[in-house]
């Protein structure tokens, strides 16, 4: 339960042994998958600390992803809102438009570290899928991309981005046809041909030590704007906002600064068409505990534990389950978890598209949504930092036909 | 008691040298109704202990066949408490044949790991397989399930290591449940030589009774993994076999019996 600021301030945040974030994480898996992921352990637990693994890591990230992203002050819409001074990180000016090039570069390193000639992946709105079949095409892997049946349809320039990089799309009818069915049919590929795959998941969800993971490749995002807020306003932000689908970006930005309790935490869930119906996609705003695709954490289901269907407007939040770390930083009291709208997050869409000049991603629209509220609140002599995960070019299609309009 | 059901059972066959079978299939497939008939329908073909499947809408251990059942048995209505009672059901007739449930957590996280085992309890249940439940992630279910004398079935793995197989050797009570292969359910590679080396080797960390899932589809299948292992498990044809049934659910029970029929034959005539 809710921790004093003292003890937040010296914990570690680390996961324990067996992959736990207090009550959340583990490994819920069958026993096929038990040797495989203690194997990644292992494997992780030696390359992290490997000075050849990560300085080819930084040099990828350099060169071939465009880092450091810039810290860019929203002046306009700030003075806008006419409260607290706001900044975007620029995750959306990484090479292929999001920052889940950050762990799928990552693990794609460590595939390669560990002699594994084929990579797989689920994706809802196709950015891991393609921020995977990216890294694979520059180190040669054999790359198989999982994807909910709906989604395939919802985003087909993704998809063909996809095949233009020679990755395999396989659509998965199961379920729900959407991330979730993807996920699941990831898991059964890797039990099956485990000896020669790896697994690059999307985002810090699954079994330990995925979440650990990702998060740590992540972690560059935070690591930035503290040395970059430092230089361009003297200080740590007050405020950080980002949006949650698992939570990759969103853990990025937040981790370096937990022990930093002075810097407010705010995750963005997507409320779909509100918290209080039953179509949105937010298990920490109003789901429970549960077990779910081999972690222990906060998901959405129905009174039987039969997994619910969620909806978002934007298909990279439309899932029933989160990371467990965030899961973990709710109930100790570190971050505070919200909700925006559908509607709440096209309206920001528009708005930052026109006032600033960036086409937002409809995930990130939610975290920019809760940003203008929150900074609302605020003087102008304080900062709040929004992580922009993606742009919007892959949404164009899906806003326009909300619209009403025809692009084809 | 319920606990001794596994064991009588295995104690007895063991004592006039047969194996074990051990169908599954999934509660409520297509619909409620069937389930009864088609555990009944098992017995009389021979079947040793029941696993029934207590459907769950995200199985990823689980084939597509496995899942379209579970799809199917939750579309039809289905629920934890409609698995619970089609066991008391059955119990009204038979309380020799051993039930264990097979599934995962969530659903019982949903219903209370305590309440879900009193459940177990009261309606016959002899013993549990959480698929996602490894001993690793021991919680309130296998304290809860041990203090009711439910037997806490473990799956070993062809990738699971000596010093794991010890730590599960030692969870495990009633059974254990060897996959046979790496990968889901209804995989299609079954290599019934690798299979009894495995066995062999595990007994030395192992004392219950092994049995062996995953890919057996003919009676010949079933004979020559149980001509090393304690038992067989068939599960994934017998699913395909309600599949193929579901606009005539009424005959299901009799098709299950002539799949597990020869089976059973091919058992007994090896042994
Ligand atoms: C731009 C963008 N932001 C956010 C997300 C949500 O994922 P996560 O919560 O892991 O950052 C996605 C997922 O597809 C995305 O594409």
């Amino acid at each position: 339960m809710a921790l004093t600021e003292q003890e937040l301030r010296t914990l570690d945040y680390e996961p324990d042994a067996g992959g736990h974030f207090g009550d959340y994480g583990g490994r819920y898996v069958s026993e096929t998958l038990m040797a495989a992921l203690s194997e990644l352990d292992q494997n992780y637990q030696k390359l992290k600390n490997d000075p050849d693994f990560q300085r080819e890591f930084d040099a990828d990230l350099a060169s071939f992803v465009g880092r450091p992203s810039p810290l860019y002050h929203a002046e306009r819409w700030s003075k806008a809102i006419g409260g607290a001074q706001i900044y975007f990180k620029r995750e959306d000016l990484n090479h292929t438009g999001a920052h889940k090039v950050n762990n799928t570069i990552g693990q794609a390193l460590l595939a390669k570290y560990s002699g594994k000639p084929r990579v797989i992946a689920e994706t809802g709105a196709g950015q891991h899928g393609v921020a995977s079949a990216t890294v694979a095409a520059r180190l040669g892997l054999e790359c198989v991309v999982y994807m909910g049946a709906d989604d395939v349809e919802r985003q087909s320039p993704n998809v063909y981005r996809m095949k233009l990089l020679g990755a395999k799309v396989v659509p998965v009818e199961s379920g729900s046809r959407t991330l979730k069915d993807a996920l699941n049919e990831a898991m059964r590929d890797w039990v099956t041909n485990v000896d020669d795959t790896f697994y690059i998941i999307g985002t810090v969800a699954g079994p330990a030590p995925y979440p650990q993971l990702v998060r740590d490749f992540n972690a560059v995002v935070g690591r930035e704007v503290k040395w970059q807020s430092k230089e361009l306003f003297g200080q740590y932000p007050d405020a950080l906002v980002a949006c949650v689908g698992g939570g990759s970006n969103a853990i990025g930005l937040f981790y370096p600064f937990l022990k930093d309790t002075e810097v407010a935490i705010y995750g963005v869930e997507a409320a779909g068409r509100g918290l209080s119906t039953n179509e949105h996609a937010a298990p920490l705003c109003s789901g429970r505990p549960g077990v779910l695709h081999g972690a222990k954490t906060y998901l959405m289901d129905n009174s039987d534990g039969q997994i619910a269907h969620t909806h978002s407007v934007s298909a990279g939040l439309d899932y029933p389950g989160v990371g467990p770390e965030h899961a973990y930083l709710k109930d100790i009291g570190r971050a505070n978890y919200v909700g925006a709208t559908d509607d709440e997050a096209l309206a920001a869409f528009h708005e930052v598209s026109q006032v600033e000049g960036i086409i937002p991603a409809l995930e990130t629209s939610h975290a920019l949504a809760y940003t203008k509220k929150l900074a609302a609140t605020m003087r102008p002599d304080q900062t709040v930092v929004c992580n922009m995960s993606g742009r919007g070019d892959k949404d164009i299609f899906t806003v326009a036909k909300m619209e009403g309009i025809s692009l084809t | 008691m319920s606990s001794n059901r596994i064991q009588q059972r295995m104690d007895a066959l063991k004592a006039s040298n047969r194996k074990a079978l051990i169908p599954y299939i999934v509660a409520g497939d297509p619909t409620p109704d069937v389930t009864v008939p088609a555990m009944h329908a098992m017995v009389t073909a021979g079947a040793d202990i029941i696993e029934l499947g207590m459907p769950f809408s995200d199985p990823f251990a689980d084939g597509p066949v496995n899942q379209r059942g579970a799809e199917r048995a939750i579309a039809g209505g289905m629920t934890l408490r409609g698995v619970l009672d089609a066991v008391s059901e059955f119990r009204q007739t038979d309380q020799e044949t051993p039930i264990v449930l097979m599934g995962y957590l969530n659903p019982l996280i949903a219903m209370g790991e305590v309440a879900f085992c009193d459940a177990c309890q009261d309606s016959g249940v002899d013993g549990l397989l959480i698929v996602d439940m490894p001993p690793e992630e021991e919680g309130s279910l296998v304290e809860a399930a041990k203090k009711r004398g439910l037997d806490l079935i473990y799956l070993a793995a062809p990738t699971t290591t000596d010093e794991r197989l010890k730590t599960i050797g030692q969870a495990t009570s009633g059974y254990l449940y060897y996959v046979s292969l790496k990968g889901i359910t209804g995989s299609s590679k079954l290599d019934t030589t690798e299979v009894a080396s495995r066995i062999e080797h595990m007994r030395q960390h192992v004392s219950v009774p092994i049995c062996v899932g995953f890919g057996i589809r003919t009676a010949e299948d079933a004979a020559a993994i149980s001509s090393t292992a304690d038992g067989s498990i068939v599960g994934t044809v017998l699913v395909s076999q309600v599949e193929a049934l579901i606009n005539d659910p009424a005959k299901i029970p009799d098709a299950l019996q002539s799949i597990l029929k020869p089976m059973r034959e091919a058992m007994d005539a090896k042994a």
